[in-house]
């Protein structure tokens, strides 16, 4: 994967396979500590114990067309290559959360990406799905959430494409005003 | 700055649009989403689908998403069932792949032959 928003593509599908419809994605940032910290909550059908324990292994999988699943060992890989780390908790019939961290100025880590893509893309393919997205850095978080969009569209789909537009332009302002300057690829 | 109040205009303008829309069946593509599509570029392919159809004023197709169709070597796969059902398996997708598909294809009913799966196989 070459950006993080591909990783967090990759992740939200495992969300959607696993039956959620509420899906929280987090990226926050801190200077202090120079973290880059990305959470993805679902309330999907969650994992049991034993499962989750050999989930971050590339032989893991749950499909039945072949035996490797890389999606979760490729985040971890690239997550450790940055001295950070990637955690999974997950309750059987209350959903999992993901957690992965990546050291902002190491030289491996790899550029966030077009995350607004990411978003809109799984948008117009699931228009029923409730996601939120909150960016911070220190201050006042940006906040995107669907319910509200959806609130203010009545009857028209978030998937037009102009509402898909709108969304795009509106979470690529919140990545600038929030991550403008601290993280290197995004212009203040 | 973006405000979410400008999404009442949109709303106004799409509820415009929809009361001349036609129901008719139309074509539907489906791009393969597993990690080896994303990590091949399937997500270029499926903006420049979704932008591509969006510029011609095509509404009767559906673009959608799935997972691995099988074929990780030969990602992005995409496919598309015509009207009668008949379905196409296109690999190897890029962007500008997915625009001459949406005009010979989709617009003109012609597949594009050298984007195939079976084309691609006897190479």
């Amino acid at each position: 994967m070459r950006d993080l928003s591909l990783h967090l593509m990759d992740i939200i599908q495992n969300s959607i396979v696993a039956g959620g419809t509420k899906i929280d994605i987090t990226i926050l940032a801190y200077t202090k500590s120079n973290e880059l910290k990305i959470i993805i909550a679902d309330n999907g059908k969650g994992m049991d114990e034993e499962f989750l324990e050999r989930v971050t292994d590339p032989f893991t999988t749950t499909r039945n067309t072949r035996k490797v699943g890389l999606g979760i060992s490729l985040l971890k890989a690239s997550a450790e290559r940055c001295e950070g780390y990637l955690k999974i908790n997950s309750q059987k019939g209350i959903g999992t959360t993901l957690e992965t961290m990546f050291k902002i100025g190491n030289i491996d880590r790899p550029p966030l990406g077009d995350i607004a893509e990411t978003i809109v893309n799984i948008l117009a393919v699931n228009e029923n799905l409730n996601l939120t997205l909150t960016l911070s850095y220190d201050d006042e978080p940006f906040r995107f959430d669907t319910s509200e969009v959806k609130s203010l569209l009545g009857e028209v789909a978030i998937n037009e494409y102009e509402v898909l537009k709108w969304i795009k332009d509106y979470i690529n302002e919140g990545l600038k005003v929030t991550f403008g300057g601290v993280l290197y690829e995004i212009d203040s | 700055m973006k405000s979410i109040a400008e999404l009442e205009e949109i709303r106004k303008k799409a509820l415009e649009k929809i009361s001349i829309r036609s129901n008719s069946d139309g074509y539907r593509v489906v791009v393969g989403m597993a990690t080896c599509g994303i990590a091949a570029g399937a997500r270029p392919v499926m903006t420049s689908f979704v932008e591509e159809l969006q510029k011609r004023n095509i509404t009767n197709t559906a673009v959608t998403m799935t997972g691995c169709i099988g074929v990780c070597r030969l990602e992005p796969v995409v496919e598309i069932t015509d009207p009668k059902g008949e379905k196409t398996t296109y690999v190897k997708m890029t962007a500008e792949k997915a625009v001459r598909i949406v005009a010979e294809h989709i617009v003109n009913g012609r597949v594009c032959i050298d984007y195939t799966i079976g084309y691609e196989d006897k190479k």
